[in-house]
């Protein structure tokens, strides 16, 4: 897992305490709101989002930044390439 | 025998608009709205319409407005999801003892599951008052919820004022405004709040559906989990007729407000002022600043449920204290907060009117209602006054 830190983002989405598949489907609603380049932030506590947020640009074509872990959800930053 | 619906804070009548609009639904428009296909694109389209004409009403984004079945969940909702949301923040709870059952339950439930709840005292009107607020506030204090208006004595509580007062503590404001919504103007971004709920059947909408405001970027525990329906917050297949309809009604309080207003609160005033003139009656609540509809008075010397009895004998029908109370006999915890002693809060009634209603109506009630309350009064045992014992035949709601 990369962990980054200071990510200046251009959108936030905070679906903490929302289930499987929220961090999914938020995601793709989010990026598709984004210009190429602009970086989304996406706060959630749900732990399937580990594994499934950087698989998930890796299929799509986005860059997977990092994520960084505060007290009880963790952020992942996620920069918009793909059209 | 002619038959006069004087409960309007129980339910209303369904607009005959509103069932028109929901008929689809229950019919050829069956589809679910997560399918894919037509149906559910279809069902889909129609929620998200209901959405954004309940968001409306109340002067709030489509998006914070979150349906449900009822006021009563939306109010479970509100007190018991944020309460865990935030409770890293702190663990102390600020209600009002005006609050409906759902909420003073609800926070009785918080408080066995370890939160602190100070049920904040009324005065004599039922008004809720702002340094009393301030006063109950400490550095726990994450949550406030206050009734718009109370749909017992009908008194409009200075919301604004009370809204202004937590947030200088960045305190979270719930209001339960299933009185008020679709009654009286109800604006979420005037009022300040941070999450109010509402109950279409209030409105001449359906029952089983209800709406929640949370304010954007307010975060809140889901109600229900499941699927992604109402984005994860409260999961289970919509109720799309119900929703259809409670859009429906949305609209057409929202463009019939004032005259629904103009309407109803001659008639109300009309039944305050001549009963006021009866022996020992006693209005409850403020006189200016409450629901057009709403008249509730305290009988001394009579018991709520015999009056309803005899007079839905009559073909009126009224209802005593608030309510969901009328079968639960005894005195309101509501009217007791206001300080008015147990034996006349047992002669509580309320009359809350509505567009069926007419002057004929009101005529009927106030030739019947003082005939029912002379007839009570011959056989009550206490009609000579309570004696020495509790009350003392004393009232501290003034005519």
């Amino acid at each position: 897992m990369k962990f980054v830190e200071n990510v200046k983002p251009d959108v936030t989405t905070d679906i903490v305490y929302m289930m499987c598949p929220m961090h999914l489907l938020k995601l793709e609603e989010q990026i598709k709101e984004l210009e190429q380049g602009q970086i989304l932030e996406i706060m959630t506590d749900y732990d399937g989002a580990l594994e499934d947020i950087p698989a998930w640009c890796e299929k799509t074509g986005n860059e997977f930044l990092g994520m960084e872990e505060s007290a009880d959800f963790y952020k992942f930053y996620i920069k918009k390439l793909a059209r | 025998m002619r038959k006069c619906y004087f409960d309007h804070v129980a339910t209303n009548p369904l607009h005959p608009d509103v069932l028109e609009a929901m008929m689809p639904y229950f019919k050829e428009e069956f589809g679910n709205p997560l399918s894919i296909y037509e149906y559910g694109s279809r069902a889909k389209k129609a929620i998200e319409d209901a959405r954004e004409k309940v968001a409306g009403l109340v002067n709030a984004k489509p998006a914070e407005i979150i349906f449900t079945a009822s006021g009563a969940e939306s109010n479970n909702f509100a007190l018991r999801c944020i309460a865990l949301a935030k409770q890293n923040e702190g663990k102390h709870i600020l209600v009002s003892r005006m609050e409906h059952h759902s909420i003073l339950n609800s926070a009785r439930f918080l408080e066995k599951s370890g939160f602190t709840v100070t049920y904040l005292p009324v005065d004599k009107k039922g008004f809720v008052d702002p340094d009393v607020v301030k006063k109950a506030i400490t550095k726990e204090t994450i949550l406030l919820s206050v009734t718009h208006a109370s749909s017992e004595v009908g008194t409009i509580e200075p919301l604004k004022e009370i809204v202004r007062v937590a947030k200088e503590h960045n305190i979270i404001v719930h209001t339960d405004a299933v009185a008020t919504t679709g009654n009286i103007p109800v604006d979420v971004k005037e009022l300040g709040v941070d999450l109010l709920s509402m109950a279409a059947h209030q409105f001449y909408g359906p029952k089983g559906a209800g709406a929640l405001f949370i304010k954007q970027g307010l975060r809140i525990v889901p109600l229900i989990y499941g699927g992604i329906q109402e984005t994860g917050r409260r999961a289970g297949t919509e109720n799309v007729p119900a929703i259809v309809g409670m859009g429906k009604a949305a609209v057409l309080a929202q463009n019939e407000l004032q005259a629904r207003m103009d309407y109803v609160r001659p008639l109300r005033d009309r039944v305050i002022d001549t009963m006021s003139g009866v022996s020992n009656v006693f209005l409850t609540g403020d006189r200016e600043k409450r629901l057009p509809g709403h008249v509730s008075f305290c009988v001394e010397f009579i018991e709520g449920e015999a009056m309803l009895l005899l007079l839905a004998s009559k073909g009126i029908f009224s209802a005593s204290g608030s309510a969901c109370s009328s079968k639960a006999l005894k005195a309101s915890p509501v009217l007791l907060s206001m300080g008015v002693p147990a034996g006349l809060a047992q002669g509580s009634i309320v009359f809350s009117l509505g567009m069926g209603n007419t002057s004929g109506d009101i005529d009927y009630l106030l030739e019947e209602f003082p005939a029912v309350i002379k007839r009570l009064r011959e056989i009550s045992p206490f009609a000579q006054g309570w004696g020495e014992g509790e009350g003392g035949g004393a009232c501290t709601v003034k005519k």
